[in-house]
């Protein structure tokens, strides 16, 4: 048997979070189906909207945000679906459930890798966005609320991904149990966005910022606290 | 090395195990073989930590399973009928995987060696979605035997294989037995049982109803004393 003192359990533990990222990519990068996937709905959601709303400049303004939060929310939905499923059909997660990691290291490294397939999408989206609406989305601020909502979205949503994926109707129950729980962190998002874009100074939506950090970190402490118990049958 | 004391467990209202104790020695090949629905899988996903029962205590190596699981883990490798591999790794990445989840240190000399010992030295480079079936079976024991564990514990191994495969698997299950590990395979195929083990239990409706030793066993003798206690 190997003896793996040379490593300290920290270190064992971001080992199995970067080889789970690792692996994510790798296959991603083979396969190209979930960004590809993800690529196109965005776009599709996009256009339809900029098409179906043939509105006045101002009226845009208003809805603009509202419209990119969709695509966000749905997309990213969408690639939340894939996180356990593809694992489940390979029946691969029981090799990872085998292994001397802790567990919470599955959830950390599945939740960062569907995270960056998100920024993946945000990255193209945004751009788009400003061509069609022609509104300026590149505040840093405007930024890292999309950062941190789609941070805290992804978060709640591989976590129950994790729960869905072990029913007959993951891909029905995933939204029905997403979309409830994550209804705090989207209107708060919703609501900073609008207030950065439409240049409201920091006390009028300083509340709904905070909301955002603070969901992102209870719900981060709960995943850690309970994924260990969810992904044991 | 392997202790069952009184194991049983429920899914829902339907018991599948009942107060099963059984032991396993170091080094010993053991088999424990029955019909569908004995229980078998069940008793070796509690074996494997992937499962816990409701009553009863397991220890590997003087380890708890309920209290010691992740240092039982490093300590077990598993054959299940499903090969636990992404299709769209290659071998080699497939391994390096898995020893990174074992914290292999050196592990590009680990993944050479198994490689060479299934015979997939050459293929270490193709995905696994383009190997046949017996190619992804010995992966999947590559995989299990990487980081060289003292216990191996192999669930239907034989399941789809041709003739071809399965003789090569067996003289992988015979080497990584006379390597000094401790192994247990289930099965309900009593001719590969008697073949390749040492020792003999048979599961029947979650108990275990027979336990011996193979030697100065025939064929002839076992399939008809098995056959009698299944139809009872």
């Amino acid at each position: 048997m190997y003896n793996n003192n040379q490593y300290t359990k920290t270190s064992q533990y971001w080992l199995a979070v970067r080889t789970i990222i690792w692996k994510d990519l790798s296959i991603e990068m083979r396969k190209k189906t979930l960004v590809s996937a993800l690529l196109i709905f965005s776009v599709m959601v996009t256009l339809v909207f900029t098409f179906a709303l043939d509105l006045d400049k101002s009226t845009k303004d208003n809805v603009a945000v509202g419209v990119l939060w969709v695509t966000f929310v749905f997309s990213s939905t969408l690639g939340l679906n894939q996180t356990f499923a593809n694992e489940k059909n390979q029946n691969s997660l029981e090799g990872m459930l085998l292994s001397p990691i802790d567990y919470t290291a599955i959830f950390v490294g599945k939740f960062i890798s569907t995270y960056i397939f998100v920024i993946i999408v945000e990255i193209i989206v945004i751009p788009m966005f400003y061509i069609l609406y022609g509104i300026p989305l590149f505040s840093p601020l405007f930024i890292l609320i999309v950062l941190l909502g789609s941070f805290g979205y992804t978060l709640v949503g591989t976590l129950l991904a994790s729960i869905a994926t072990r029913t007959r109707a993951r891909e029905i129950m995933l939204p029905i149990l997403l979309l409830p729980v994550a209804m705090p962190i989207i209107i708060a998002s919703v609501q900073c966005s609008n207030a950065i874009l439409s240049g409201a100074h920091w006390g009028q939506f300083s509340n709904a910022f905070n909301l955002v950090i603070v969901y992102d970190i209870i719900f981060l402490g709960v995943a850690i606290m309970t994924f260990d118990y969810l992904i044991q049958e | 090395m392997i202790n069952i004391k009184s194991v049983s467990k429920s899914f829902g209202m339907k018991q599948v195990l009942k107060d099963i104790t059984l032991n396993i020695e170091p080094g010993e090949f053991t088999t424990l073989v029955g019909p569908n629905g004995s229980g078998k899988t069940t008793l070796l996903r509690i074996i494997a930590t992937l499962l816990r029962p409701n009553s009863g205590q397991v220890t590997i190596a003087g380890l708890d399973l309920n209290t010691r699981s992740h240092a039982v883990r490093q300590l077990l490798g598993v054959v299940s009928h499903h090969t636990l591999l992404y299709d769209n790794l290659t071998a080699y990445e497939n391994l390096l995987f898995y020893a990174r989840l074992y914290s292999i240190k050196d592990y590009a000399n680990r993944i050479s060696l198994v490689l060479d010992k299934v015979d997939l030295t050459g293929s270490k480079d193709i995905l696994v979605r383009t190997f046949s079936h017996g190619m992804q079976q010995r992966l999947s024991i590559a995989r299990a035997i990487l980081h060289n564990p003292r216990v191996i514990l192999f669930d239907e191994p034989h399941t789809g294989l041709d003739q071809n495969n399965s003789v090569r698997l067996d003289q992988i299950l015979q080497s990584t037995s006379t390597s000094g590990n401790t192994v247990l395979m289930i099965t309900h195929d009593i001719k590969h049982a008697l073949a390749l083990s040492d020792k003999i239990a048979v599961l029947h409706k979650g108990e275990v109803v027979y336990q011996g030793s193979t030697t100065q066993l025939s064929f002839d003798e076992f399939a008809h004393k098995y056959h009698e206690i299944i139809n009872v």
